[in-house]
């Protein structure tokens, strides 16, 4: 690999967050009866037009903007001929010489450094069904008839072709993260890659370093994952730099990645490359968009996640490792703010996030939004913690009581009984009794040794099963040893 | 009294509306002469007379209420079989929608009912509006009702027969390079080709996307004004619908042509006419001047390039449009395929007819890498070229005109084995689709007995002076002529 410089470029494919698809007025959403989200125009049938859905163009136009992308006053769909059953009209309707958005960027704060990754173009196309093999396997090959289902057909898609700026699977990852949560931010795209709203293929090759030209890429499919992109490209790297340096060549085509093996296979393909025979598609006008649509939507964008990373840094003090990784979700960043919001100090509020509750997003395989706590509980915990109510030990075990029953923690505390015992009479009998029984470690402490003072608080808190308020036993404690003296 | 099938649409409006007839007479009128004459002429691919007694019967009831039965009551009519038609099968023509029933009404069929229709059936076309005789129609060709040896011309063969034939009052046809118009010339009628974009082709099967439109074959230029009246306007289904209120052209169309600036392109009026056409042409020109309309040899130089775009821009489009035929979803599926290709294949090839393979291959073709510059890209260019032709000679001229087709209705089996001797057949209305703009055919007399048309073209959206000129001549040229009951079936 010394001497070999990766060229990674992504093509991405989101599906838009309109109600309705894009050129009839079916339901949109992922999910439904199989054929229950179709009418004519999506399902192909004969004497039915395409009518473009404005929503989708102006989700585009956001996308486009917030990539820095020029956007195109005028624009035009062309037909994309190839023949599959999953495409009712044996055309798909998209873009071609004349995307929506061309020239953009996005930048990538990485370790080493800000990297820059070139957006050549965003532009609409219209989704394709699914098929189903009917098969135990679920492959092709083994069936005997497959099935299609065209609740997906006519979906808007949003493709986003970047330039060859990539040159580590981190980045890689750290690019579709960053987009993801621009999208989110925007509300463009619901963004679930297992749901399929989120894809994305990746062009790997290499090349020696320093070297202008680019090396023969093979394309990477089939990564249903950040994960699983970054393992693809991983592995992909390697098999080309093992393949270049025992004296072999890549060979351009197209690659599976299996998740389960861990490598990347050639997809069978035929041997001819497909010719698509693109041209305008006569049945939809010329897409025309205005300047004061484009200065519209431009005035429309909310803030992005790096500007939202600066200012939980600037406002809120958050250190940067912080504010990274609370924004690169919409949603985590927004219930960060929320329990901002609610009271809670910013740094601790962080702390529980990226500790205990990503923890548990993680343990779950679930998302911020199945949790079944608000941000203002996580406030109110930690507003327990801070009028020393309970400890921040016994916060712990609150904590996963809230999110295993969504219940507040005072309730939880109330019920356990667990709330951090202050009651001065009470530790005093308690604090009596350790010192009669620890006469060794009292003769100690007042020779001067400052950790049997730390052994007493222990026995302390044990005899109240961890409840006892450590600062004021400290305090008392202390105070009993030297009255003694 | 003539006949109640040979009447005109506004001439039986009036007398239901009088109440001397009824729609149920009218329409039973028209079945007994189907009942007649539909085996030699088979106008129709499929019949709705249960249907239509049905609607009848009901426009019938609505009037004795008191309520207007709608302006297209009372009026049997013929369909052409490319516009979809909920619950009743639409063929195309093709072997591979032959079993085929849409579940929606096309725009125009919508409107249509709102105004009370009465259909009669679908009419036989030319597989997928493929065609100038009706000869590649999967059910059989239709003849002409003037010489039943003869073809009624295509691809709305079947709409105009019917209506010639008085197996309907009217019809609605679609036209993509001159396929209302060179049936309604054979077939002794008035069919126009509107402006691209006045009629919604939702619900349409489409042809070439950029050149069809759907339009009236009827029996003068007053039912054709009327028909367009009921079909014309906005519609949301359709993103290349024009955004614009239609006039009423029955109003709107009065007046002379004094004063009217007429020009004849040249390019139109080259080889390949008859005598009969080259004369009734002539005498079309006189009866303009005579009227005090200004008449004028126009030139539009690029209109000898319209029939080469126009057989790289409609097969190409056709390719692509006919791609969804495939076996998967409805329509023809051919069993027994080992895989998915085989299936398309067997499909495809079973269900389409020659010509239509003819023109999925030249489309597929021109669209193809590496040739898409040099056909459907320099099409395009010409098409441009075209369309300013006719922008210029608008600025000196009101309104075009040229003999429909250069001969009158050839033999069945002339040209089926030669397809650019057919293709010829539509030099004259081609480059009108090319250039979006309205134009209508209208009888101007007879060669040997059979049906010579004259085209009015006009500027894009002036149905109204092309429907004026229309009119105007009608009157001057009398044509009274109907098919004689030798060769043809008779008045």
């Amino acid at each position: 690999m010394s001497g070999l410089e990766v060229v990674i470029g992504l093509e991405i494919h989101a599906e838009l967050k309109t109600l309705s698809k894009m050129f009839c007025s079916c339901d949109a959403s992922f999910g439904g009866e199989p054929n229950s989200r179709t009418c004519p125009v999506c399902l192909g049938l004969p004497g039915v037009l395409p009518v473009l859905n404005r929503k989708a163009v102006e989700l585009a136009t956001r996308l486009a903007l917030a990539l820095h992308c020029d956007i195109a006053p005028y624009s035009i769909f062309h037909r994309k001929n190839y023949f599959y059953p999953d495409m009712p009209k044996n055309f798909q309707i998209s873009q071609y010489d004349l995307p929506l958005g061309i020239g953009g960027y996005l930048d990538l704060e990485m370790e080493e450094g800000r990297v820059r990754v070139g957006i050549t173009r965003v532009h609409l196309e219209e989704d394709t069904g699914k098929t189903v093999h009917a098969s135990e396997s679920g492959r092709i090959h083994d069936s005997e008839y497959s099935l299609e289902d065209f609740n997906r057909a006519g979906v808007p898609l949003l493709e986003i072709v970047t330039e060859p700026d990539i040159r580590t699977p981190i980045q890689a990852r750290m690019f579709m993260q960053e987009l993801k949560s621009i999208m989110e931010h925007l509300e463009v795209s619901d963004c679930k890659m297992e749901e399929g709203s989120l894809r994305c293929d990746a062009n790997v090759s290499l090349r020696p370093q320093g070297s202008p030209q680019l090396g023969v890429k093979a394309e990477v499919k089939n990564m249903n994952s950040f994960r699983a992109l970054y393992r693809a490209l991983d592995y992909e790297i390697m098999r080309q730099g093992d393949l270049l340096a025992s004296g072999g060549e890549v060979v351009q085509e197209t690659r599976h990645w299996d998740a389960d093996s861990g490598v990347t296979t050639p997809l069978r393909t035929k041997e001819y490359a497909y010719d698509y025979r693109y041209f305008p598609e006569p049945d939809l006008v010329p897409l025309q968009l205005d300047l004061s649509f484009i200065d519209g939507v431009r005035a429309g964008l909310p803030e992005l996640p790096s500007q939202r990373r600066s200012r939980l840094q600037e406002d809120l003090g958050l250190p940067e490792h912080d504010a990274g990784l609370l924004t690169s979700s919409k949603a985590l960043a927004d219930f960060f703010e929320a329990a901002v919001d609610a009271g809670a100090e910013p740094k601790a509020a962080s702390n529980w996030m990226m500790g205990e509750l990503s923890a548990h997003l993680n343990a779950h395989n679930i998302e911020i939004s199945e949790v079944p706590i608000t941000p203002a509980q996580l406030a109110a915990m930690i507003a327990l913690i801070d009028k020393g109510v309970i400890s921040g030990k016994i916060a712990k075990s609150v904590f996963e009581a809230m999110l295993a029953s969504g219940n507040d923690a005072e309730t939880i505390v109330k019920e356990k009984g667990i709330t951090q015992i202050s009651d001065e009479e009470e530790l005093v009998r308690h604090i009596e009794e350790a010192i009669r029984e620890n006469p060794a470690s009292v003769e100690d402490y007042r020779k001067g040794k400052e950790k049997a003072l730390g052994f007493l608080v222990g026995q302390v808190m044990r005899k109240t099963k961890g409840r006892a308020n450590p600062q004021l036993v400290n305090e008392l404690l202390r105070r009993s040893l030297e009255g003694e003296g | 009294m003539e006949a109640l099938y040979a009447m005109k649409a506004w001439e039986l409006q009036d007398m239901i509306d009088r109440g001397e007839v009824s729609v149920s007479e009218v329409l039973d009128a028209v079945l007994a002469r189907l009942e007649q004459v539909e085996n030699e002429v088979h106008s129709y691919i499929t019949l709705t007379l249960d249907a239509a007694r049905a609607a009848a019967a009901e426009a019938d009831r609505a009037r004795d209420g008191g309520k207007s039965p709608g302006a297209a009551a009372g009026i049997p009519m013929a369909i052409k079989d490319v516009l979809c038609t909920r619950g009743i099968r639409t063929t195309c023509g093709s072997r591979i929608l032959e079993e085929y029933i849409p579940v929606y009404d096309a725009t125009v069929l919508e409107r249509l009912r709102h105004a009370g229709l009465v259909l009669v059936g679908k009419a036989n076309m030319d597989e997928f509006a493929m065609g100038s005789s009706t000869e590649n129609s999967a059910y059989g060709p239709t003849r002409n009702p003037w010489d039943l040896e003869r073809v009624p011309g295509g691809s709305s063969g079947g709409s105009a027969a019917a209506v010639a034939a008085g197996e309907a009052i009217w019809a609605l046809g679609s036209d993509t390079g001159g396929s209302i118009r060179q049936p309604a010339s054979f077939c002794g009628l008035v069919g126009m080709k509107p402006t691209y974009g006045l009629v919604s082709r939702y619900g349409l099967v489409a042809f070439a996307s950029s050149l069809d439109q759907v339009g009236p074959i009827a029996r003068d230029v007053r039912d054709c004004a009327l028909l367009l009246s009921l079909i014309a306007g906005h519609d949301r289904r359709d993103s290349t619908s024009l955004r614009l209120e239609p006039p009423d052209y029955l109003s709107a169309m009065q007046g002379d042509i004094r004063g009217l600036r007429v020009g004849m392109p040249r390019e139109l009026m080259q080889e390949g006419l008859t005598p009969g056409v080259r004369k009734a042409m002539e005498d079309c020109l006189q009866k303009f001047e005579q009227l005090g309309a200004e008449v004028d040899e126009a030139t539009l130089p690029n209109l000898d390039y319209a029939l080469s775009a126009y057989y790289i821009i409609a097969p190409a489009e056709a390719s692509s449009n006919l791609a969804r035929f495939d076996g998967v979803r409805y329509g023809l599926r051919v069993e027994g395929a080992e895989d998915m290709m085989e299936m398309y294949g067997r499909t495809r090839a079973a269900g389409f007819g020659p010509e239509v393979k003819r023109r999925i291959m030249l489309g597929t073709y021109a669209l193809s890498a590496g040739y898409y510059e040099a056909y459907y890209g320099q099409a395009q260019k010409v098409r441009t070229l075209i369309i300013r032709d006719f922008d210029a000679a608008y600025e000196k001229y009101d309104i075009l005109v040229s003999p429909t087709t250069p001969t009158p209705a050839f033999a069945l089996g002339e040209k089926v084995e030669d397809p650019l001797a057919m293709y010829l057949s539509d030099v004259c209305t081609i480059p009108v689709n090319l250039a979006g703009i309205p134009a209508i055919s209208i009888p101007c007399g007879l060669e040997d007995g059979l049906p010579v048309g004259l085209q009015i073209m006009g500027k894009v959206l002036d149905e109204t002076t092309v429907l004026r000129a229309a009119r105007v001549m009608e009157e001057a040229l009398a044509f009274r002529e109907k098919p004689g009951s030798g060769k043809g079936v008779g008045a």
